[in-house]
């Protein structure tokens, strides 16, 4: 059996006592006075959940809440009922993947899983150690020091030392960046397989791609706040609906705002400075259209610019919606 | 309380990192001024007890404990490395009090096992190198728990750690009569003193203040560094 089929079958089932229930309670966190979390709350349960929003919209605060790090400022944060602020037992359940890239570098990664091991007391520290770096396809390279590693296999070593003691609630910030595509596809079938078998998964993204391949459930960040929250196909029913932006330029702007108009894609037009702005209600049908309608009307196309592709504006309408 | 996989940690991060070359830097030069001063007078004079006291238990003995004290803890919140550790169900205090032996061990090898022998060229096997040795010994401790309270407590540790050496310990407790009693300088010295009986060393408390001073200050220190860590926080990019 291939490394890649291992990891998508090998995870075990969660234990018999249960999935466990991690809850955010109208958490607002402060840094001074910036807010980060803004009245969030949801609740999460087995499977995998993508947390989804832009760079700095407030997913790592979620997380750290999540694992203890910080405290809420307002609200409550509980997972299987307890407080993870100052509670550390919480982590013979939970397991943490940090975004920084910070590792103990002058140790191989045999020795850092195997030291996380026996950090949780477990009965057969280098037994759980193996297993671990067997999941993440880590054996190969595992008696090299990290501080020689790519990004991605440090990002490896990081999720084996958090899945060493078989952690039923598993968070991670970040966890592809810096992976190959071969690394990534094995990090979501791994992941998958741990949802799948009733362990509690949240992870962060900016990327929408990667949540969309791996989540069930979706939850939406944006400026500290929760924007959209549940299935992953409502959500980009949702986003893919709303009126897309485009910026044109052509030989005749204003003969082909008259054009454009008559369109049943296009909601409205605007002439700028910057040329002609079109909001088009199905991005589909009026790319195709564009190129047609304009050269019947002998009018050359310059320059088209989609403006709202950005994640940013996607969540700025959801947030509007 | 003591947590081997921390302290085994903590070891190799200390010496995985070039700054552990300072650590033999303050024991070197303790070693050579003893080596001159030895070649220049002899055992005649009353110059081991001032190079012991002032230079090997007041100076060599903080500065090494302050290099490698705020590299325990410091240098695992300032790259956050830390994460990795806290994020386990290890007891904090635990954490703090493995940090802290190793730190008072590195100590006590790079500062006060060189002031024994410094001790031991001046005056050959003697009650003054001894006692010194004694008396860096529990400057180790003491000084080890201050800057891992300060490593858990505050950012840029270094600079916390300097001013209470140079600001307090050297100035303020020379000057101010009353702030001998919260000098692990003078609680070492008074321990040193207490063990030779030489009157050269600059030591202005006696056995029992020195002891029960710095047992105080241990079980203090230890324990709010406990409670600082078990608040630690991430920091905000």
């Amino acid at each position: 059996m291939s490394a890649l089929e291992q990891a998508a079958v090998p995870v075990a089932a969660a234990d018999q006592d249960g999935p466990v229930t991690v809850r955010f309670d109208h958490v607002t966190h402060w840094y001074g006075n910036v807010v980060a979390v803004n009245d969030i709350s949801l609740e999460l349960g087995p499977g995998v959940t993508g947390l989804l929003g832009p760079n700095g919209a407030g997913k790592s605060t979620i997380l750290h809440l999540l694992s203890g790090f910080l405290s809420p400022s307002r609200g409550a944060v509980t997972i299987d009922g307890v407080s993870p602020w100052r509670h550390p037992d919480v982590f013979r359940t939970v397991g943490l993947v940090p975004e920084r890239d910070s590792v103990y570098a002058f140790l191989t990664a045999r020795e850092f899983v195997t030291a996380s091991a026996k950090l949780h007391r477990l009965p057969d520290p280098k037994a759980a150690a193996e297993r671990a770096l067997d999941l993440v396809e880590m054996q190969q390279a595992a008696d090299r020091p990290i501080s020689t590693y790519s990004k991605g296999m440090r990002q490896r070593a990081k999720v084996a030392a958090a899945l060493v003691h078989d952690p039923k609630v598993l968070l991670l910030d970040e966890p592809f960046n810096g992976m190959d595509p071969r690394q990534r596809m094995h990090m979501m079938d791994l992941l998958r397989g741990l949802g799948a078998s009733g362990r509690t998964i949240l992870f962060s993204s900016h990327i929408l791609e990667e949540v969309e391949k791996l989540a069930d459930t979706v939850q939406v960040v944006v400026a500290g706040r929760l924007a959209a929250s549940g299935d992953y196909r409502t959500i980009r029913r949702l986003m893919t609906n709303r009126p897309h932006v485009f910026v044109l330029r052509s030989t005749d702007d204003r003969a082909l705002a008259g054009v454009l108009i008559a369109s049943d894609a296009v909601q409205g037009v605007e002439l700028t400075k910057d040329g002609l702005e079109v909001h088009a209600s199905d991005h589909g049908t009026f790319t195709r259209e564009l190129a047609k309608v304009s050269r019947a009307a002998g009018i050359g196309l310059r320059e088209v610019v989609p403006s709202d592709e950005s994640l940013e504006s996607v969540f700025a309408y959801l947030v509007g919606s | 309380m003591y947590n081997p996989t921390v302290a085994w940690i903590t070891f190799r991060a200390l010496f995985g990192r070039r700054r552990a070359l300072l650590f033999v830097l303050p024991a070197i030069v303790l070693v050579v001024i003893t080596l001159a001063l030895k070649g220049a007078h002899g055992t005649v004079s009353d110059w081991p007890a001032l190079v012991l006291g002032r230079v090997g238990v007041g100076a060599v003995v903080p500065l090494t404990a302050l290099l490698v004290g705020t590299s325990v803890l410091g240098s695992e919140i300032d790259d956050n490395s830390v994460l990795h550790l806290l994020a386990t169900p290890v007891r904090r205090r635990d954490v703090i009090v493995s940090k802290i032996a190793v730190s008072a061990l590195t100590t006590t090898l790079f500062a006060a096992v060189p002031v024994l022998i410094a001790g031991i060229i001046a005056q050959g096997p003697h009650k003054l190198a001894f006692g010194c040795f004694i008396g860096g010994v529990l400057g180790s401790i003491v000084y080890s728990c201050l800057f891992v309270l300060i490593s858990a407590a505050m950012r840029h540790p270094v600079i916390y750690s300097l001013a209470y050496v140079a600001l307090w310990e050297q100035l303020i407790a020379t000057l101010v009569g009353g702030a001998k009693y919260l000098s692990i300088e003078q609680w070492s010295l008074g321990l040193a003193h207490s063990i030779s009986n030489n009157g050269d060393l600059d030591s202005h408390l006696t056995f029992t203040p020195s002891i029960v001073l710095a047992v105080i200050a241990v079980v203090l220190t230890t324990w709010y560094a406990t409670q600082r860590l078990s608040a630690f926080t991430v920091r905000a990019d």
